[in-house]
Protein backbone atom coordinates (compact mmCIF):
# COMPACT_ATOMS: atom_id res chain seq x y z
CA UNK A 1 0.00 0.00 0.00
CA UNK A 2 1.60 3.44 -1.23
CA UNK A 3 0.89 6.22 0.92
CA UNK A 4 1.40 8.75 -1.89
CA UNK A 5 2.06 12.25 -1.04
CA UNK A 6 -1.06 14.62 -3.40
CA UNK A 7 1.31 18.04 -4.61
CA UNK A 8 -2.21 19.75 -4.92
CA UNK A 9 -3.64 18.68 -1.70
CA UNK A 10 -0.38 19.40 0.19
CA UNK A 11 -0.52 16.10 2.35
CA UNK A 12 -0.08 12.42 1.93
CA UNK A 13 -3.34 10.29 1.02
CA UNK A 14 -3.76 6.61 0.57
CA UNK A 15 -3.22 5.08 -2.58
CA UNK A 16 -6.60 4.01 -2.59
CA UNK A 17 -7.60 7.53 -3.97
CA UNK A 18 -5.49 7.32 -6.47
CA UNK A 19 -5.21 5.66 -9.92
CA UNK A 20 -2.09 4.91 -12.15
CA UNK A 21 -2.35 6.86 -15.41
CA UNK A 22 1.14 5.34 -16.95
CA UNK A 23 4.40 6.99 -17.83
CA UNK A 24 4.77 10.41 -17.59
CA UNK A 25 6.25 13.41 -19.79
CA UNK A 26 4.90 11.80 -23.49
CA UNK A 27 4.59 14.83 -25.95
CA UNK A 28 2.59 14.70 -28.61
CA UNK A 29 4.06 15.07 -31.93
CA UNK A 30 3.87 18.44 -33.20
CA UNK A 31 3.10 17.41 -36.88
CA UNK A 32 1.18 14.13 -36.61
CA UNK A 33 0.61 14.10 -40.20
CA UNK A 34 4.49 14.42 -40.71
CA UNK A 35 5.34 11.60 -38.75
CA UNK A 36 6.99 8.25 -39.96
CA UNK A 37 4.77 5.19 -39.20
CA UNK A 38 7.61 4.30 -36.60
CA UNK A 39 7.44 7.61 -34.48
CA UNK A 40 4.03 7.55 -34.88
CA UNK A 41 3.83 4.00 -33.36
CA UNK A 42 6.45 4.87 -30.94
CA UNK A 43 4.65 7.94 -29.73
CA UNK A 44 1.20 5.76 -29.26
CA UNK A 45 1.89 2.26 -28.22
CA UNK A 46 5.37 2.05 -26.92
CA UNK A 47 6.27 2.93 -23.30
CA UNK A 48 9.44 2.52 -21.24
CA UNK A 49 9.95 -0.53 -18.91
CA UNK A 50 13.15 0.69 -17.19
CA UNK A 51 14.49 -1.04 -14.03
CA UNK A 52 15.24 1.61 -11.62
CA UNK A 53 13.22 5.47 -11.85
CA UNK A 54 10.87 5.48 -13.32
CA UNK A 55 9.02 8.74 -14.09
CA UNK A 56 4.82 7.95 -13.95
CA UNK A 57 1.73 9.74 -14.09
CA UNK A 58 -1.16 9.66 -11.08
CA UNK A 59 -4.40 10.90 -10.71
CA UNK A 60 -5.71 12.13 -7.56
CA UNK A 61 -9.41 10.33 -8.52
CA UNK A 62 -11.00 10.51 -5.49
CA UNK A 63 -9.67 13.38 -3.94
CA UNK A 64 -9.14 16.84 -5.82
CA UNK A 65 -9.07 14.98 -9.35
CA UNK A 66 -5.83 16.59 -10.41
CA UNK A 67 -2.71 14.45 -12.48
CA UNK A 68 0.64 14.95 -11.07
CA UNK A 69 3.90 12.95 -11.91
CA UNK A 70 5.46 10.69 -9.01
CA UNK A 71 9.05 9.57 -9.55
CA UNK A 72 9.22 5.47 -8.51
CA UNK A 73 12.02 3.37 -8.12
CA UNK A 74 10.86 0.41 -10.50
CA UNK A 75 12.39 -2.57 -7.99
CA UNK A 76 12.31 -1.21 -4.38
CA UNK A 77 8.89 0.22 -4.93
CA UNK A 78 10.15 3.46 -3.39
CA UNK A 79 8.17 6.65 -4.40
CA UNK A 80 11.14 9.12 -4.67
CA UNK A 81 9.31 12.36 -5.28
CA UNK A 82 5.76 13.86 -6.65
CA UNK A 83 5.38 16.95 -8.69
CA UNK A 84 2.71 19.31 -10.25
CA UNK A 85 2.24 18.97 -14.35
CA UNK A 86 4.30 20.71 -15.88
CA UNK A 87 7.33 20.37 -13.63
CA UNK A 88 10.41 18.62 -14.14
CA UNK A 89 11.75 15.62 -11.89
CA UNK A 90 14.68 16.64 -9.63
CA UNK A 91 15.64 12.90 -9.15
CA UNK A 92 16.10 11.19 -12.61
CA UNK A 93 18.04 7.80 -13.59
CA UNK A 94 20.91 9.82 -14.64
CA UNK A 95 21.39 11.76 -11.39
CA UNK A 96 20.31 8.84 -9.37
CA UNK A 97 23.49 7.05 -10.76
CA UNK A 98 25.83 9.91 -10.33
CA UNK A 99 24.60 10.35 -6.57
CA UNK A 100 24.90 6.65 -6.27
CA UNK A 101 28.67 6.73 -7.52
CA UNK A 102 29.41 10.09 -5.58
CA UNK A 103 28.28 7.85 -2.57
CA UNK A 104 30.63 4.86 -3.20
CA UNK A 105 33.48 7.10 -3.59
CA UNK A 106 32.79 9.16 -0.40
CA UNK A 107 32.67 5.73 1.50
CA UNK A 108 36.34 4.49 -0.12
CA UNK A 109 36.86 7.30 0.85
CA UNK A 110 36.04 7.23 4.54
CA UNK A 111 38.18 3.60 4.27
CA UNK A 112 41.04 5.35 3.20
CA UNK A 113 40.70 7.97 5.92
CA UNK B 1 -23.57 39.12 -17.71
CA UNK B 2 -22.13 36.38 -19.37
CA UNK B 3 -24.62 34.88 -21.96
CA UNK B 4 -24.62 31.16 -20.11
CA UNK B 5 -28.50 29.70 -19.47
CA UNK B 6 -29.65 29.69 -16.55
CA UNK B 7 -33.10 28.38 -14.61
CA UNK B 8 -33.85 27.95 -11.44
CA UNK B 9 -34.00 24.11 -10.36
CA UNK B 10 -36.40 24.45 -8.06
CA UNK B 11 -39.62 23.66 -8.96
CA UNK B 12 -43.22 25.12 -7.83
CA UNK B 13 -44.62 24.59 -4.52
CA UNK B 14 -47.30 22.28 -6.17
CA UNK B 15 -45.03 19.50 -6.93
CA UNK B 16 -43.87 17.72 -4.20
CA UNK B 17 -40.23 17.48 -3.25
CA UNK B 18 -38.50 14.39 -1.54
CA UNK B 19 -35.21 14.19 0.08
CA UNK B 20 -32.79 11.70 -1.38
CA UNK B 21 -33.38 9.61 1.74
CA UNK B 22 -37.30 9.39 2.04
CA UNK B 23 -36.98 6.36 0.36
CA UNK B 24 -34.49 4.92 2.92
CA UNK B 25 -36.77 5.95 6.14
CA UNK B 26 -39.38 4.03 4.57
CA UNK B 27 -37.61 0.66 4.04
CA UNK B 28 -34.85 0.86 6.93
CA UNK B 29 -36.74 2.88 9.28
CA UNK B 30 -35.18 6.15 11.33
CA UNK B 31 -34.05 4.86 15.05
CA UNK B 32 -35.40 6.76 17.48
CA UNK B 33 -34.64 6.31 21.63
CA UNK B 34 -32.98 7.06 24.65
CA UNK B 35 -29.45 5.97 25.60
CA UNK B 36 -27.94 6.39 21.95
CA UNK B 37 -24.15 7.67 21.38
CA UNK B 38 -24.68 8.30 17.85
CA UNK B 39 -26.94 11.30 16.31
CA UNK B 40 -27.97 11.39 12.38
CA UNK B 41 -29.63 14.18 11.18
CA UNK B 42 -29.51 14.59 7.06
CA UNK B 43 -29.66 18.52 6.06
CA UNK B 44 -31.73 17.78 2.83
CA UNK B 45 -32.77 20.68 0.02
CA UNK B 46 -29.89 22.84 0.69
CA UNK B 47 -28.19 24.89 -2.12
CA UNK B 48 -25.45 23.41 -3.88
CA UNK B 49 -22.91 25.26 -5.98
CA UNK B 50 -19.74 24.26 -7.48
CA UNK B 51 -17.67 27.17 -8.25
CA UNK B 52 -14.75 27.02 -10.58
CA UNK B 53 -12.09 29.82 -11.75
CA UNK B 54 -8.93 31.23 -10.67
CA UNK B 55 -8.67 32.04 -7.19
CA UNK B 56 -8.88 35.71 -7.38
CA UNK B 57 -11.24 36.40 -9.34
CA UNK B 58 -13.75 34.29 -7.55
CA UNK B 59 -12.53 35.44 -3.74
CA UNK B 60 -13.55 38.81 -4.93
CA UNK B 61 -16.87 37.96 -5.97
CA UNK B 62 -17.80 35.88 -3.19
CA UNK B 63 -16.69 38.37 -0.57
CA UNK B 64 -18.85 40.78 -2.33
CA UNK B 65 -21.68 38.85 -2.55
CA UNK B 66 -21.72 36.27 0.19
CA UNK B 67 -19.54 38.35 2.67
CA UNK B 68 -17.14 35.36 3.02
CA UNK B 69 -13.64 35.06 1.63
CA UNK B 70 -13.02 32.04 -0.39
CA UNK B 71 -10.64 29.44 1.41
CA UNK B 72 -7.05 29.50 -0.75
CA UNK B 73 -5.43 26.81 1.35
CA UNK B 74 -5.94 22.90 0.92
CA UNK B 75 -8.46 21.04 2.80
CA UNK B 76 -10.07 24.43 4.22
CA UNK B 77 -13.73 24.90 5.01
CA UNK B 78 -15.10 28.54 6.03
CA UNK B 79 -18.47 29.46 7.66
CA UNK B 80 -19.83 32.64 7.36
CA UNK B 81 -21.19 34.27 11.00
CA UNK B 82 -24.72 32.40 10.92
CA UNK B 83 -22.78 29.11 10.28
CA UNK B 84 -25.65 28.40 7.25
CA UNK B 85 -23.12 29.04 4.16
CA UNK B 86 -19.77 27.81 4.04
CA UNK B 87 -17.37 27.23 1.09
CA UNK B 88 -15.04 24.67 0.98
CA UNK B 89 -11.62 24.05 -0.67
CA UNK B 90 -12.15 20.97 -3.35
CA UNK B 91 -9.53 21.62 -5.77
CA UNK B 92 -6.84 24.01 -6.79
CA UNK B 93 -9.67 25.87 -8.88
CA UNK B 94 -12.54 24.38 -7.67
CA UNK B 95 -14.94 25.53 -4.22
CA UNK B 96 -18.31 23.60 -3.46
CA UNK B 97 -20.64 26.43 -1.76
CA UNK B 98 -23.28 25.47 1.02
CA UNK B 99 -26.52 27.57 1.52
CA UNK B 100 -29.56 27.23 3.09
CA UNK B 101 -32.17 26.03 0.05
CA UNK B 102 -33.97 28.06 -2.11
CA UNK B 103 -30.93 30.74 -1.69
CA UNK B 104 -28.23 29.20 -4.74
CA UNK B 105 -30.43 30.37 -7.50
CA UNK B 106 -30.24 34.23 -6.35
CA UNK B 107 -26.92 33.71 -5.52
CA UNK B 108 -25.56 32.26 -8.76
CA UNK B 109 -27.19 35.08 -10.27
CA UNK B 110 -25.48 37.29 -8.21
CA UNK B 111 -22.26 35.76 -9.04
CA UNK B 112 -22.64 35.67 -12.77
CA UNK B 113 -23.65 39.48 -12.78
CA UNK B 114 -20.56 40.04 -10.75
CA UNK B 115 -17.86 37.94 -12.52
CA UNK B 116 -19.30 39.13 -16.05
CA UNK B 117 -16.89 38.06 -18.42
CA UNK B 118 -14.18 35.88 -16.68
CA UNK B 119 -13.25 33.30 -17.16
CA UNK B 120 -15.37 30.81 -14.53
CA UNK B 121 -17.62 28.12 -14.19
CA UNK B 122 -20.64 27.70 -11.46
CA UNK B 123 -22.82 24.64 -11.40
CA UNK B 124 -26.29 24.13 -9.54
CA UNK B 125 -25.20 20.10 -8.04
CA UNK B 126 -28.46 20.66 -5.50
CA UNK B 127 -29.96 18.33 -7.01
CA UNK B 128 -26.98 15.90 -7.32
CA UNK B 129 -25.79 15.47 -3.81
CA UNK B 130 -27.36 15.73 0.38
CA UNK B 131 -25.60 16.36 3.46
CA UNK B 132 -26.00 14.06 6.60
CA UNK B 133 -24.78 15.28 9.94
CA UNK B 134 -22.80 12.56 12.29
CA UNK B 135 -22.77 13.75 15.92
CA UNK B 136 -22.72 12.17 19.33
CA UNK B 137 -19.47 10.87 21.39
CA UNK B 138 -19.42 7.40 19.05
CA UNK B 139 -19.05 10.04 16.07
CA UNK B 140 -15.27 9.75 15.71
CA UNK B 141 -15.34 5.91 16.63
CA UNK B 142 -17.74 5.43 13.55
CA UNK B 143 -15.33 7.34 11.48
CA UNK B 144 -12.39 5.85 12.43
CA UNK B 145 -14.03 2.37 11.06
CA UNK B 146 -15.93 3.56 8.09
CA UNK B 147 -12.89 6.44 6.52
CA UNK B 148 -9.37 5.61 5.19
CA UNK B 149 -8.30 9.51 5.83
CA UNK B 150 -7.22 9.83 9.42
CA UNK B 151 -9.87 11.35 11.54
CA UNK B 152 -7.77 12.16 14.79
CA UNK B 153 -8.40 15.66 15.69
CA UNK B 154 -4.25 16.36 15.44
CA UNK B 155 -4.73 15.85 11.78
CA UNK B 156 -8.56 17.09 11.40
CA UNK B 157 -9.06 20.17 13.40
CA UNK B 158 -12.39 21.58 12.81
CA UNK B 159 -12.76 23.93 9.56
CA UNK B 160 -11.17 20.83 7.67
CA UNK B 161 -13.02 19.21 5.01
CA UNK B 162 -11.61 16.37 2.13
CA UNK B 163 -12.99 14.55 -0.27
CA UNK B 164 -12.10 10.56 0.50
CA UNK B 165 -13.59 7.31 0.70
CA UNK B 166 -16.22 6.72 3.12
CA UNK B 167 -17.35 2.80 3.11
CA UNK B 168 -16.24 2.43 -0.57
CA UNK B 169 -18.44 5.16 -1.59
CA UNK B 170 -16.39 9.06 -2.89
CA UNK B 171 -17.87 11.58 -0.34
CA UNK B 172 -16.70 14.47 1.38
CA UNK B 173 -16.08 14.49 4.65
CA UNK B 174 -16.34 18.10 6.52
CA UNK B 175 -16.07 19.26 10.12
CA UNK B 176 -17.55 22.09 10.93
CA UNK B 177 -17.68 22.24 14.85
CA UNK B 178 -15.97 20.37 17.41
CA UNK B 179 -18.82 18.18 17.88
CA UNK B 180 -20.87 17.72 14.49
CA UNK B 181 -19.06 16.23 11.14
CA UNK B 182 -20.78 16.40 7.84
CA UNK B 183 -21.15 14.05 4.99
CA UNK B 184 -21.57 15.67 1.25
CA UNK B 185 -22.97 12.42 -0.43
CA UNK B 186 -24.35 11.49 -4.23
CA UNK B 187 -27.97 11.58 -4.19
CA UNK B 188 -27.76 7.99 -5.78
CA UNK B 189 -25.39 6.81 -3.28
CA UNK B 190 -27.60 8.16 -0.38
CA UNK B 191 -29.62 5.19 0.55
CA UNK B 192 -26.52 3.02 0.44
CA UNK B 193 -24.49 5.39 2.86
CA UNK B 194 -27.79 6.12 5.37
CA UNK B 195 -27.80 2.21 5.50
CA UNK B 196 -24.03 1.82 5.96
CA UNK B 197 -24.53 4.24 9.05
CA UNK B 198 -27.22 2.71 10.73
CA UNK B 199 -25.07 -0.85 10.50
CA UNK B 200 -22.03 0.86 11.69
CA UNK B 201 -23.69 2.45 14.30
CA UNK B 202 -25.84 0.24 15.54
CA UNK B 203 -23.47 -0.89 18.07
CA UNK B 204 -23.51 2.68 19.87
CA UNK B 205 -27.10 3.16 19.36
CA UNK B 206 -28.29 5.57 16.48
CA UNK B 207 -31.14 8.46 17.10
CA UNK B 208 -31.85 9.64 13.63
CA UNK B 209 -33.68 12.94 13.39
CA UNK B 210 -36.29 14.01 11.18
Amino acid sequence: MFYIYCPYCGEHREEEEFHPKGQAHIERPKNPEECSDEEWGDYLFFRDNPRGVHHEMWVHAVGCRKFFNITRHTVSYEILETYKMGEQPSITAANQTQSREAAAVSHQEGVRA
Amino acid sequence: MSNAATFDTRTDTAIPVESPLAYSYRHSGAPRGSGYRLKLRERAMLGHLILRGGAIVLDEAVREVLGISLPGKPQALVHDASGERSIQWLSPDEWLVIVPGGEEFPLETKLREYLGDAHYAISDVSGGQTLLEVSGEAALELLMKTVIYDVHPSNFPVGKGVTTVFAKATTILRRPSEERWELVVRRSFADYCYRWLLDAGSEYGVNVEQ
